[in-house]
């Protein structure tokens, strides 16, 4: 029971979509409107999940006062701060209240101010970092070891200097066709290699999955 | 721009600070933005979940029905079917009931699978496979010009490349022999790609940091200096100094700790 | 402890200690974009195309814009997303929009709104004057917002777009916005421009594009910049704009210079910086392979 029924609901469920998309019926595409309607109110609540086993995660290392709990707080009262200022607003006649089944939270200015000064800043300044983790990896793993890493290296080389302005008129020229030519030709015929693979392996994955070889997302049990 | 405004862009200046003091050693400024950020992202998802997805997508549509008869005699009952199932996903938290949650993943599991089927092999394989081999002009071997993309020579080291990097893939067979060659031609074209991709990788991050150097002069320091905004006020560069002041303290502060532990004898590394 | 050999010149070359870097790439990245300079920027033909492919929409179309990326891709995607916004908004087209990040509505909501200001001005984009104008919410734009699953959201909204949105962002019925009177499903709208910062293209290549087979433009950040071109190779993507260079070459399309041309100079000397690492590593790579082989010898 608890491993037949989910093999038999993907089977069903898998089987239907393919058979859609090859004769779209008048029946089949009754259902399939009312499938997809469906699939997002359920994505939703999985959504939700994450959210709670966060919410779980710090409850828990508060409790037990585990290490650098204090950092736990903060999250926590920022998840519900957000929450709040979500849930309310100010309506049309700019009178502030609680709208659980409006959307006045979206356009409340805290709730703006805390994504665009918050979220925004922390996040991309987070991602910036990469910046300085990037230079010094190419410094330190850079090295033209052999033929293929001085290909790599050649080829990161010329991708990096195509809108030099300091090769002069002629070599700039020259430059910058090496370069769109080797993006539009020896990366894409790589890319385009590694794209039929992984599409072949998309394909080969899921038909495992519909027929029931494949049973990873059960997980155990 | 008013005051209001600039405190909140204050705020963001300062915690853009707080996080790139990363890059001279972990601190708690760094942890309590990181913490923070978790926290108003996780909230930020709830909201939008909740205002763009459950109310608009579920309660909008039973909304004529009655709660104490749980919705059933709304006008589009279906809907608890779904609204069912996704509360059935929560059973996971639950170890003796967890083995529930599977129905509603396998729905979803067995519809994203059904669908991508025919799409990922009609998109990702055949359209691809049909480009590199059809488009070969051999009228125009040569093409025009410096390496033209166009040109029939392109299309036939796209045509190479691409049988050659598969082949470089399929690890059924060993890479010896003739199909040892192609795919060593496959793994320099290969290399190419991921050079192009290193290259552009690079651009990408500096990218941020860039703008991040844009929102601290024209968005934050200019606008502190800005007599020409109509709400300017003292307030403006106190503020601005006062941050400023804080981050210079806090250089050197490390400064001191450094010097005063120079001369030390540093811990052996493992 | 540390032994001759291993102090030698070459040796340290190899391993400057790592905040030498950073220090050194935030005094270059600061110092460049205090410089008074620009960098030319050429337009490749990938990126025109789009540009012209928007320029020439009879005025009252609809262009699909997917908003799809986060603040972590912000830097180099918002450029792409003014200047597209402010090309359609100026040339009268109608704009609609999702975004399928789920961190993504605030910052769609925001470049909306920076445009519809920036639309209350006079300006003159290649020598062609636009006066200004009021851009209004559910009649030049509608926003959808974010829902779950970016793969079957694109499936459904081919069917119909009320099917995954009954309802915009701001929670008014779509059969109550007057842009959308009419407005079924992709059939109505004139192109798909997706600008992305997630695996959400490929999802808008495969199960938009491929199954509705609407003109899409594709607008990525750096990082999946090269991944990307055997679509354009193969028709299903008709144009193509990569990372702050693509942004830039837009900003330029448009006579519109953004954020994306003045980082474009100090992106210049972030890379010759890089550059020169890379050649003091491999340097001392190389002299200290050379010394080790002399002395084996």
């Amino acid at each position: 029971m608890k491993r037949q029924i989910p093999i038999f609901l993907v089977f069903v469920f898998g089987v239907f979509m393919v058979f859609q998309y090859f004769s779209p019926h008048e029946a089949s595409e009754w259902i399939y409107k009312f499938l997809m309607d469906w699939i997002y109110i359920i994505g939703i609540f999985a959504m939700a999940l994450g959210i709670w086993s966060l919410i779980h995660v710090s409850y828990d290392k508060i409790k037990h006062k585990r290490h650098d709990w204090g950092y736990s707080v903060v999250t926590l009262a920022a998840l519900f701060t957000m929450m709040f200022f979500g849930i309310t607003g100010f309506n049309e006649n700019g009178e502030w209240g609680f709208y659980f089944m409006t959307q006045e939270g979206l356009t409340n200015p805290m709730f703006r101010n805390f994504f665009n000064h918050i979220l925004v800043p922390i996040e991309t300044t987070m991602f910036s970092l990469l910046a300085f983790f990037i230079a010094s990896a190419a410094y330190r793993a850079f090295r033209a070891r052999n033929v293929l890493a001085t290909m790599l290296l050649v080829s990161a080389l010329i991708v990096m200097l195509r809108f030099n302005p300091y090769f002069g008129d002629t070599f700039g020229f020259y430059m910058n066709k090496t370069a769109a030519w080797l993006l539009n030709v020896p990366n894409m015929a790589a890319k385009r290699a590694i794209l039929i693979g992984i599409g072949l392996g998309m394909v080969g994955t899921a038909l495992k999955v519909i027929l029931g070889i494949e049973r990873g997302y059960m997980g155990k049990g | 721009m008013e005051f209001g405004t600039f405190l909140w862009t204050t705020l963001g200046a300062m915690l853009t600070l707080a996080i790139f003091s990363f890059l001279y050693k972990d601190n708690p400024f760094y942890k309590f933005a990181e913490h923070l950020v978790v926290g108003v992202s996780a909230g930020y998802w709830a909201v939008i979940l909740w205002h763009n997805g459950l109310v608009p997508n579920l309660f909008e549509r039973l909304q004529d029905g009655d709660w104490y008869l749980l919705w059933l005699n709304s006008s589009r009952p279906w809907y608890l079917i779904p609204a069912l199932l996704g509360v059935l996903m929560w059973t996971r938290f639950s170890k003796k009931y967890a083995w529930i949650s599977r129905w509603p993943i396998a729905m979803y599991i067995g519809i994203a699978t059904g669908v991508a089927i025919p799409l990922e092999m009609a998109n990702r394989v055949n359209k691809q496979l049909y480009a590199t081999m059809s488009n070969i002009h051999w009228s125009n071997f040569f093409g025009s010009g410096f390496l033209d993309t166009a040109a029939g020579y392109s299309e036939v080291i796209v045509f190479i490349g691409t049988i050659a990097g598969l082949i470089y893939f399929f690890f059924s067979k060993a890479h010896t022999g003739t199909f040892g060659v192609i795919a060593k031609v496959g793994i320099y074209i290969l290399m190419i790609g991921f050079g192009a991709s290193f290259g552009l990788t690079v651009m990408a991050r500096i990218s941020l940091f860039i703008q991040r150097i844009q929102f601290m002069h024209e968005d934050w320091a200019l606008v502190a200096f800005d007599k020409t905004n109509p709400n300017y006020s003292g307030w403006f560069p106190a503020f601005f100094w006062l941050v400023a002041l804080i981050v210079i303290g806090y250089i050197i502060k490390e400064f001191i700790i450094y010097l005063k532990n120079k001369d030390k004898p540093k811990p052996e590394k493992a | 402890m540390t032994n001759k050999q291993d102090t030698n010149i070459f040796n340290r070359m190899m391993s400057i200690d790592r905040r030498w870097v950073f220090l050194l790439l935030i005094v270059v990245c600061v110092t460049a974009y205090f410089l008074p300079f620009s960098v030319p920027i050429l337009v490749e033909p990938e990126v025109a195309v789009i540009h012209e492919f928007i320029d020439t929409l009879p005025p009252g179309s609809i262009v699909f814009l997917a908003i799809d990326y986060d603040p972590a891709s912000l830097a180099e995607l918002h450029p792409m997303t003014y200047a597209l916004l402010e090309q359609c908004f100026r040339r009268n087209l109608r704009v609609m929009c999702t975004a399928l990040h789920p961190n993504g509505p605030s910052m769609a909501e925001a470049a909306f709104l920076a445009v519809a200001d920036s639309c209350r001005l006079d300006k003159t984009y290649n020598g062609e004057f636009f006066p200004a104008r009021e851009v209004v919410n559910g009649v030049d734009y509608c926003f959808l917002g974010y829902k779950p699953y970016p793969a079957l959201v694109i499936l459904g909204m081919g069917t119909n777009f009320r099917l995954p949105f009954p309802s915009d962002y701001y929670g008014t019925p779509l059969d109550s916005i007057p842009l959308m009177k009419g407005v079924q499903n992709y059939d109505q709208t004139a192109c798909v421009v997706n600008i992305s910062g997630t695996s959400g293209t490929e999802y808008w290549i495969s199960y938009g594009q491929g199954r509705f087979n609407f003109p899409l433009a594709l607008g990525v950040t750096g990082v999946m910049g090269a991944e990307y071109y055997p679509y354009l190779n193969s028709g299903q993507v008709f144009g193509y704009m990569a990372g702050m260079l693509g942004a830039a070459q837009y900003e330029k399309l448009a006579d519109n210079p953004g954020k994306a041309i003045i980082a474009m100079k100090v992106q210049l000397y972030a890379h010759f910086l890089i550059i020169f690492f890379i050649i003091i590593g491999n340097i001392g790579f190389f002299m200290d392979k050379f010394k080790k082989n002399r002395e084996g010898r």
